[in-house]
């Protein structure tokens, strides 16, 4: 295992599974109110240079509980880049600022760049359609909530398993841990060959169906997610597959009553309201979670939890 | 028409890249960044028994190509085949293995990576020896090594 005091979160390719569980136990320890205010006297720099609200208000708010100092902008029209300053020079400058960078950047591939100028650990918080990995840590962190362990469980992943990053890496990383998987999408929106090569390369069991109610009832979790409609060229491919799910009390029931529902939200209609009062709904915890999750990693990267 | 021998002359000193799969040579120059360092002789379309199209021969006078060069030339031409000669004489016979990480050599097909947006000089890791496939250090897309990809080191 590879300490986490100086470095870079970048990628799920760059994480032991022995990191995974760190990751997790220690995210268990901040939850527990134990850990303290291990970010005093430390500051972060949170740089969006695209919007996302919930990903940066958790990561504001993972610094502020504990107690650290926390400075950035959440679009690029307010930095310097405004100005036609090089996103590397941007890097080279701020690192002197901090104790630790945040980054979301629309370029794939920005945050290991930003990784290999900055002289401070950078933390991916999105870049393109490439990595996420702070979401997948927040879902292993869930699962791990509910289950009490990672390993062998029966993961059901639906919605686009085409272009959705948090399936590709919630995949990658729950075959890491033995689970079987089963990818609910329709045609169109299949999970993407390199993908399945690479599951099936590591020796992951898995299946493909169309409809939730194929996947039988031994589900124990059924992640959802939503179809966007932004991925789309064609309004009209979007529209052919945009409502074609809705998970329900009746589809819960159908899967057997015992299987917890997840989403990265934001959700537009592919879960039913009615499903929100159901104990297996437990997308919302898992959004909260992220802030846990989120201070976990920050403790981990400067030195300030060990 | 009697027999006749190759019309590329023996070199004293340099290296000789050999069994080449025509028409690559140019190809395998550009990659090399051969060309304003003294004398390099071309030879393209020489019949092989091992290569039935055809190959092609770079003689690159009074340089020895390190091992690191000489591997660049299994991204495009693996079955290559390298001797070293220094006083009129072979002194290493090398086969070329595909690098593990190649840095500058190969341009990443995704637009939205971040060595076309960004201006960060490209890497690729080797994920499978057949293709071959690399694997961009930056997007993490998984590319198969085809010649329009790679970058010339040229200076000619």
């Amino acid at each position: 295992m590879e300490a986490f005091r100086g470095r870079s979160i970048i990628s799920l390719r760059d994480m032991t599974v022995e990191d995974l569980r760190r990751i997790v136990r220690t995210a268990s320890t901040v939850r527990s109110g134990d850990a303290g205010m291990f970010l005093a006297g430390r500051t972060i720099a949170v740089m969006f240079f695209e919007p996302s609200t919930r990903t940066r208000l958790s990561f504001e708010s993972a610094v502020l509980k504990s107690g650290g100092q926390v400075f950035g902008f959440a679009n690029p029209s307010s930095s310097s880049q405004s100005k036609g300053e090089s996103f590397a020079d941007t890097i080279r400058t701020i690192t002197g600022y901090c104790d630790a960078m945040v980054i979301r950047h629309p370029v794939e591939g920005a945050a290991r760049l930003a990784s290999e100028l900055a002289s401070v650990p950078v933390i991916n918080a999105g870049d393109g359609a490439n990595q996420h990995p702070t979401q997948t840590f927040l879902d292993l962190f869930t699962i791990h909530e509910e289950f009490g362990s990672l390993d062998g469980l029966k993961i059901g992943l639906m919605g686009d398993l085409k272009y959705g990053r948090t399936v590709h890496s919630l995949a990658l990383a729950m075959a890491r841990f033995g689970a079987e998987l089963t990818f609910i999408s329709p045609h169109v929106l299949r999970m993407p060959d390199a993908y399945k090569e690479e599951l099936a390369a590591a020796g992951t069991k898995f299946s493909e169906v169309q409809q939730p109610e194929e996947a039988g009832t031994g589900l124990d979790v059924l992640y959802v997610t939503r179809i966007q409609r932004e991925r789309f060229g064609d309004p009209q491919e979007y529209e052919s597959v945009a409502h074609c799910y809705r998970v329900t009390a009746e589809t819960v029931a159908s899967l057997g009553g015992r299987v917890r529902i997840l989403h990265p939200l934001p959700r537009v209609d592919e879960i039913a309201e009615e499903v929100d009062q159901l104990p297996n709904a437990i997308y919302f915890r898992q959004a909260h979670n992220g802030v846990a999750t989120r201070q976990a990693l920050l403790g981990l990267v400067t030195g300030g939890l060990s | 028409m009697t027999e006749r021998t190759y019309k590329v002359y023996a070199i004293g000193n340099g290296t000789v890249i050999d069994h080449i799969p025509t028409p690559l040579a140019l190809k395998v120059v550009r990659l090399l960044g051969l060309g304003s360092e003294g004398i390099l002789t071309i030879g393209i379309g020489f019949t092989s028994k091992r290569l039935p199209g055809g190959k092609d021969i770079v003689k690159i006078e009074n340089r020895a190509l390190s091992k690191s060069e000489t591997d660049m030339i299994a991204l495009i031409a693996p079955e290559a085949t390298i001797n070293i000669i220094a006083g009129d004489r072979v002194v290493e016979k090398r086969r070329i293995s595909l690098p593990d990480r190649v840095s500058g050599i190969l341009r990443c097909p995704n637009p939205n990576c971040a060595t076309n947006m960004l201006g960060a000089t490209t890497v690729f890791d080797l994920v499978d020896a057949a293709g071959p496939v690399y694997r961009c250090h930056f997007c993490e897309r998984t590319t198969r090594v085809e010649a329009d990809l790679l970058v010339s080191q040229a200076r000619i």
